[in-house]
């Protein structure tokens, strides 16, 4: 393996605790990380030594903060390729920092008949937002579907895009097939149609090396959670001159420069797109999860992934009640494996998997539409971090045999097979 | 340290794998006199519940679904439990079914083979996958009041 597991688990307390008395093997990365020590260390630092509003104070502690808070934002562009280029956002969360590009954007931008081209595997939070601010400004939302691998239907892509389309927004990385999407290329459609391109990478830029000007797309989204940081923060990356144009998300304290009784002027950006205090602590200690990475090495995390992530789809497709969905090639996907069990509902298999101490994801995911095109109203899910080893994939695999045996039990049909 | 086997026999009991492969009383009822559906979004379960009601009586029951073992298991047995029951035994009934998965309650008497359910009291999260049928019938049972005289 290309990473030091045994040494990195050391990092995380968590994964010390037992769940239902068994070591704990945590497969749920894709909903969220769990955080090493120096992250929850930094959280506790900043409130036991610096705790202070940020922008605003002419006082030490107020000084701090503010260059702690800042000093992320930078350590943030670099991490996705970004120094000096385009303004990072701090946002909630990805779903957030999508909200913020379709809401102050999209109306400022979309007109009746202008058409936004998502794919049928995004997540709800990349289809949602489209949805209000295409009821509100009449554009059309048109979906790419995928092909029977799982990949995108590029062909159709190309099809699709035409001099209505203002808007191109998707995935990088798929929460369920695990599918990368090629963006470069999306980016050389989008700009031959002179649309915009949002991508959404909360499922890429925790387990792939990210470069937003190789990318070539004018917004990037993600969450800190995702990617060992606390909960509560996500970042929107633009294109420089893009934010400089739009209107504010929401209004209040930090984001204005001059407040009058009838109408106010904005702050510079980013902090036009920041109103009110924002989360302090949580940005300063996604500062010390992005430095965790960094001296991982995304490269290195990729590489651990992929390998383990081969070894999954392995192991896996050995058993024949098993089906898993998306591409079968580890260099296409991240570290996400969608599947089902032959008879065995997918609540009941994260239910007995659990049991021998095993945290998967059982149901849509957030990707409807997904789902209704696989053809099953729900599927389980095991996702991969920089923690994991081949031999949780191991006690997985033993624990859905269990579950194969349980409802196999007194079952006439399973005899006679 | 032994490392403890794991709880989920008490969960998955033979009568509830046996109906959830060979559900009873699926499909639709020609001569229906109510009809309720309901769905928990967050896991996809879903439950149709179709009753044909005589004289205040569940004369027949049948449901339809898709969802994991504990809903559709629950529902099945659901509609052999009420059929023949007066509408005031059935509600009587969820409301027991109610108390042993929610409260933590002893199985009571009338309950039956629905005992078997018991064991989901100790999977929290799972609770709402048995209650589903429940409620759908309390929802259809609630119907037919608002119908009024014509069932």
């Amino acid at each position: 393996m290309t990473l030091d597991t045994a040494r990195i688990r050391v990092d995380f307390p968590i994964l010390r605790r037992l769940v239902n008395g068994r070591p704990l093997v945590y497969l749920d990365n894709a909903a969220t990380t769990q955080k090493p020590q120096c992250v929850i260390d930094a959280l506790v630092r900043y409130y036991t030594t610096m705790n202070a509003n940020v922008h605003r104070g002419i006082h030490t502690l107020a000084v701090e903060a503010t260059e702690a808070y800042e000093g992320v934002r930078e350590k943030v562009a670099r991490f996705i390729g970004a120094d000096g280029y385009g303004q990072v956002v701090f946002t909630r969360n990805a779903t957030e920092a999508l909200n913020l590009v379709a809401r102050s954007w999209g109306e400022a931008n979309l007109r009746e008949g202008d058409e936004v081209v998502l794919t049928i595997m995004e997540h709800h939070s990349n289809i949602v937002p489209w949805q209000l601010v295409a009821r509100r400004t009449g554009a059309r939302l048109r979906y790419v579907d995928i092909r029977d691998d799982g990949t995108l239907d590029l062909d159709q892509l190309r099809q699709l895009v035409g001099t209505r389309t203002k808007v191109i927004s998707l995935t990088h990385a798929s929460n369920v097939l695990g599918t990368i999407n090629p963006i470069a290329d999306v980016a050389e459609l989008a700009r031959r149609q002179g649309a915009i391109l949002v991508v959404d990478g909360a499922q890429s830029a925790p387990h792939l090396p990210i470069d937003v000007r190789s990318l070539g797309c004018d917004f990037f989204a993600f969450s800190a959670h995702k990617m060992l940081g606390p909960t509560g923060v996500g970042v929107l990356w633009a294109r420089p001159g893009l934010l400089e144009t739009m209107e504010p998300f929401l209004g209040g304290g930090e984001m204005i420069s001059v407040v009058r009784p009838d109408e106010s002027s904005w702050a510079d950006v980013p902090h036009k797109f920041e109103a009110g205090t924002p989360n302090i602590a949580d940005v300063i200690a996604f500062g010390a999860a992005i430095d965790y990475l960094s001296a991982l090495g995304m490269a290195n995390v990729r590489a651990h992934e992929r390998e383990l992530t081969a070894y999954a789809l392995d192991r896996l497709a050995s058993l024949p009640q098993v089906r898993i969905f998306g591409p079968m090639d580890p260099d296409l996907r991240g570290g996400v494996v969608a599947f089902s069990v032959e008879d065995v509902h997918p609540h009941d298999v994260a239910t007995i998997v659990d049991q021998f101490g095993v945290a998967i994801r059982a149901g849509h995911h957030c990707a409807q539409l997904l789902a209704r095109r696989l053809g099953v109203p729900a599927t389980n899910r095991a996702s991969f971090y920089l923690y994991n080893e081949s031999r949780e994939v191991d006690v997985l695999v033993d624990a859905l045999k269990e579950a194969i045996e349980v409802f196999g039990r007194g079952d006439s049909r399973a005899a006679v097979r | 340290m032994a490392i403890p086997e794991p709880q989920f026999d008490e969960l998955y009991r033979d009568l509830i794998l046996e109906h959830y492969r060979r559900p009873r009383n699926r499909g639709r009822l020609a001569e229906a006199t109510v009809h309720a559906e309901g769905a928990n979004p967050v896991c996809g379960d879903e439950v149709s519940l179709d009753l044909r009601l005589e004289d205040g009586r569940i004369a027949e029951a049948a449901f339809e679904g898709q969802g994991c073992s504990i809903s559709q298991a629950s529902a099945s047995m659901l509609t052999e439990h009420v059929a023949g029951r007066t509408v005031a035994e059935a509600r009587a009934l969820a409301h027991a079914f109610e108390q042993m998965l929610v409260a933590g309650a002893a199985p009571a008497r009338e309950l039956g083979d629905l005992e078997a359910f018991q064991g989901v009291a100790r999977f929290p999260i799972r609770v709402k996958c048995a209650m589903l049928g429940w409620k759908v019938l309390e929802e259809a049972l609630a119907n037919a009041a608002d119908q009024g005289g014509e069932s």
